[in-house]
């Protein structure tokens, strides 16, 4: 199939290496392990393989077949034709990491304007082409606060209201590492704690502050006086920010923020059941040397002609090896790329519009949903796309219910907050119309009534 | 011709893609939350299109060439694989759905755990790291939370041969681990002397890339593996050259404890201009329990009338969660498509093409080109870029020729005890036509090393930039089209 060796060749080939058979190659493999044979169903041609992945696939329930409110991380929104349509061109998916510059100039330029989006969506000075997503993201920005007070700073304070895998993710990457403590907030006021309450926790041997916006459960704070509080212990401020929203709420380099990062699925990105994602990460520009991941540089060539190229390299694993901060070597390529286009294509008015119908079906949404009996609106901040409902029984019972209607229901938040019991968090975006709010409204009205 | 960026090419008031109206009440957002500047790009789809396309066209790719990166395996990506991996089916489901309505995914993660235990012999597999970086990092956060659950604190040291990749220190410094390098003898194996005398009780483990950078798979694996194990450490196999071992041998059975697999490597999904990888990790059986959660399991047994359920399990004693959600979905849907489509034959034939084809370069080449090491090699080679009749020609001229000649350069410069190293791995998807042209260049530029050394100074001399200012790039630190005031 994908070996075009023929017979004659294959014999050609062994000859001029000095060996009879294709066997002999491999007279260092230790001879009692040599050629185990593997319990693998045969290969079937492309043919069948389609059928068989089809068959798969078809026992999946897709969103584009259910009415979704669900999101809590990974967002339901609408991919313009012309990204997959540029995604496919072979010469970006099948190139690789762009170490030969004369020759990846496509994903170079491509990877520059990625960082130059990030940086001003987020109001940032730069950003780097991409993490694994935005969990990985999150947890490198601890590293970096870790390493940029030289490990003289041990502690983490993370708000409750970060989305609950990324704080697991930021703990498997500092939990055990040397003495660095993380102290997650809420420990009185639950969950919900509004970021005021972070400020006492904040010292001098603080290293980082991390906050979302909007946060978990959906709502919108100023952090300006965290910001200043954060400053003022000489910490830095950490914010997992959603892109999205990004277009209609104030950018987070307004309020002060040291580190923006977040999860960039919702540019452009299928939500294929959790990845591959895309984690961004952008920066002041005196905290830039501190940053882990490829960066890409403008320069030019010896004729004078413009070009770009990975730079501030000394900083990455495979010079500086152990002593280098982070491990990460391949970046989200593709993801990034599939986030350019979005964003270069949206431009200004197209993100501000989808940020808008975000907001404002969210907030029909929950305004309907505040008139049935027995649910509540938990959010008395503003919000931006997702808000709590507080439920009547079950989250899992309505939901269930909610299938059987094709309506994917929202986040059990009782998942991860054992407090939030029948406490669901619901998403909508420009992908649920009025029909589809107004039916979702309806079955928790009879769900109410059960 | 230079292509303008995206911000350069902008127009105010230009529309990329328009949105319906929306369909319910006015709410207004509070002022005081208002972004007032948003300096985004206003572009129209055409303009979009075309700059896009136009970058395309200054990459070189799998699909324009040979592109023979050591230990980068890049081999040709079946178009199948960009098929079912964007069935609808797979393409626009949410991780956190009910089970009950992603059993497709489930039963096709449970699979691939399947097939990737029997190929490399280990014992419970974790789909959930996201690259080959991300898997040597919990796959040695496994081996240090193997020792400390056993109350054995002491072992603080981590062994990592001079052969090993480039990750491997600073995968094992982000455990906190101190790292001790290992020597390679006179035959690029590990210097068995040498692991002998560090084997003790403060090792918590080897990282071992079998075969190595150099390209050679160790003799003494055995031993090594042994000596390790002896000492009360752990054996770490760096997945990155398993394109070398499908149907050869299993890293499980020879003895090691815990590996990554690089499906965008070894299994054909596309490396997307530097990802997405994908980087789950294998166990032998004591480490299963350590896996990050969660893995994909049945939960419910078949019956005769009911497939099985599956599930999301978390492993008893695991290290914890290393990324949002379950892994790169989309990749483990191509790998799965291309192991289908090989099965046991089809897997051990890659294996053999891909060691044949590095072999049969190295034999047009060895004459012209200095080998470190005279034995068989696996799936890729090391050579010397430099000659000693030709002092001013070094091994990035020669990669920077190649250019001129249409292929992309080898790995240079790695692994770093081989003096002006050229790594070359051709992959098995290239025919004999392709590898003798790709050696005819390598000889010509030999000769042109000698004759006339200006033309590999100056190279690339036909591509869409030359050499670029990398000095001049880290001294200005542009990294924006709308630049931040300079220092």
């Amino acid at each position: 199939m994908f070996i075009p060796h023929t017979k004659a060749e294959t014999e050609e080939m062994l000859k001029s290496i000095g060996v009879s058979s294709m066997a002999d190659l491999f007279a260092d493999v230790p001879e009692k392990y040599r050629f185990p044979k593997l319990n693998l169903p045969s290969g079937v041609t492309e043919m069948e393989v389609l059928s068989e992945l089809t068959d798969y696939s078809q026992a999946n329930e897709p969103v584009s077949e259910l009415v979704s409110f669900l999101g809590a991380g990974a967002y339901n929104h609408y991919i313009p034709a012309v990204i997959d349509s540029l995604l496919r061109r072979s010469e970006f998916y099948t190139a690789y990491t762009p170490y030969q510059p004369e020759i990846s100039q496509g994903t170079l330029q491509a990877v520059f304007e990625f960082q130059s989006l990030i940086s001003n969506l987020t109001g940032m000075d730069a950003s780097n082409a991409s993490h694994y997503d935005g969990a990985t993201a999150t947890a490198e920005a601890g590293v970096m606060a870790y390493h940029h007070f030289r490990g003289k700073r041990t502690r983490i304070i993370l708000s409750p209201a970060v989305h609950p895998q990324y704080r697991e993710v930021l703990c498997s990457y500092l939990c055990n590492y040397e003495n660095i403590s993380i102290e997650t907030g809420g420990k009185e006021k639950g969950p919900f704690e509004n970021p005021s309450e972070l400020i006492p926790l904040i010292d001098d041997q603080t290293a980082l502050v991390v906050v979302q916006y909007p946060d978990f459960f959906g709502r919108i704070f100023d952090y300006k006086i965290l910001a200043e509080k954060t400053h003022e212990n000489g910490a830095l401020l950490a914010v997992v920010a959603n892109p999205t929203a990004l277009g209609l709420i104030k950018a987070p380099g307004e309020f002060g923020a040291d580190i923006v990062v977040g999860e960039g699925q919702p540019l452009g990105i299928p939500l294929s059941y959790g990845g591959p994602y895309l984690g961004f990460f952008a920066t002041k520009k005196e905290l830039v040397r501190k940053m882990s991941g490829r960066l890409v540089g403008e320069t030019t060539d010896a004729q004078g002609r413009r070009g770009y190229v990975l730079t501030l390299t000394a900083r990455e694993q495979h010079i500086r090896r152990e002593k280098a901060t982070s491990n990460i070597c391949t970046n989200q390529g593709l993801m990034t790329l599939a986030a350019t286009i979005y964003l270069s294509l949206l431009g200004k008015h197209g993100l501000k519009q989808i940020a808008n119908l975000c907001y404002q079906k969210a907030h029909y949404a929950a305004q309907q949903i505040s008139t049935v009996t027995g649910f509540e609106i938990v959010n008395k901040e503003p919000f931006f796309h997702e808000f709590v409902v507080k439920c009547p029984k079950s989250v899992e019972e309505i939901n269930n219910d909610m299938l059987d209607n094709g309506i994917l229901g929202g986040y059990d938040l009782g998942i991860d907050y054992p407090q939030l019991k029948n406490h669901m968090l619901v998403a909508v975006t420009e992908m649920n119309s009025k029909d589809d709010i107004d039916a979702f409204v309806e079955l928790l009205r009879e769900a109410g009534n059960d | 011709m230079t292509e303008p960026t995206i911000y350069e090419l902008s127009s105010a008031g230009r529309i990329g893609v328009q949105f319906p109206e929306s369909d319910v009440p006015a709410f207004k957002v509070p002022d005081e939350f208002i972004r007032t500047n948003l300096p985004l790009p206003e572009l129209s789809e055409v303009d979009v299109v075309r700059h896009f396309t136009h970058l395309s066209t200054k990459n070189y790719s799998i699909d324009t060439g040979l592109y023979p990166l050591g230990s980068c395996t890049m081999k040709y990506n079946p178009k199948i694989n960009e098929v079912t991996s964007r069935l609808p089916g797979f393409a626009n489901i949410h991780p956190l759905q009910p089970i009950e309505t992603v059993q497709g995914s489930l039963a096709l993660m449970y699979s691939l755990q399947e097939q990737l235990k029997e190929i490399s012999g280990f014992a419970a597999v974790s789909l959930q790291p996201a690259a080959g970086a991300q898997g040597e990092f919990v796959g040695v956060k496994i081996i240090h939370a193997y020792h400390q659950s056993r109350g054995d604190f002491k072992r603080t040291r981590i062994l990592i041969p001079d052969s090993a990749h480039g990750t491997n220190p600073a995968t094992s410094a982000m455990n906190g681990l101190e790292v001790i390098p290992i020597p390679s003898d006179s035959r690029g194996n590990v210097d068995l002397a040498k692991l002998h005398d560090l084997c003790d009780e403060t090792v918590a483990g080897l990282m071992l890339t079998n075969p190595n950078t150099l390209g050679v798979f160790d003799e003494n694996v055995l031993e090594v593996i042994e000596t390790v194990h002896r000492a009360g450490g752990l054996v770490y196999g760096d997945g990155a050259n398993l394109n070398a071992l499908l149907g050869i041998t299993r890293p499980g059975d020879l003895g090691f404890d815990v590996m990554h697999f690089n499906l965008h490597k070894t299994f054909s999904t596309p490396h997307g201009g530097g990802g997405p990888g994908s980087g789950p990790v294998g166990v032998a059986p004591h480490l299963v329990d350590f896996l990050p959660a969660p893995i994909v399991s049945i939960i419910e047994e078949a019956t005769e009338e009911i497939p099985p359920l599956y599930g999301l399990t978390i492993p008893a004693k695991t290290i914890g969660r290393v990324k949002a959600f379950y892994g790169q979905f989309g990749v483990m849907v191509r790998a799965f498509t291309y192991i289908r489509m090989h099965g046991a034959e089809g897997l051990k034939k890659v294996a053999e093409y891909a060691v044949l084809n590095a072999n049969y370069i190295l034999s047009r080449i060895r004459d012209k080109y200095t080998l470190p090491y005279d034995r068989s090699y696996m799936h890729e080679f090391v050579v010397e870029g430099c000659w000693s009749d030709a002092p001013d020609v070094h091994a990035l001229d020669v990669a920077k020729r190649l250019m001129d000649y249409d292929f992309h350069p080898p790995t240079n410069y790695f692994p770093l005890i081989v003096h002006e190293a050229l790594m070359i791995e051709p992959t098995e998807t290239e025919s004999k036509q392709v590898l003798d042209k790709f050696a005819d260049a390598l000889l010509k530029i030999a000769e042109e090393a000698h004759s006339s050394p200006e033309l590999l100074k100056e190279a690339p001399h036909h591509t869409p930039v030359g050499r670029l200012d990398e000095v001049k790039a880290a001294k200005e630190l542009v990294l924006c089209c709308w630049l931040p005031e300079s220092n």
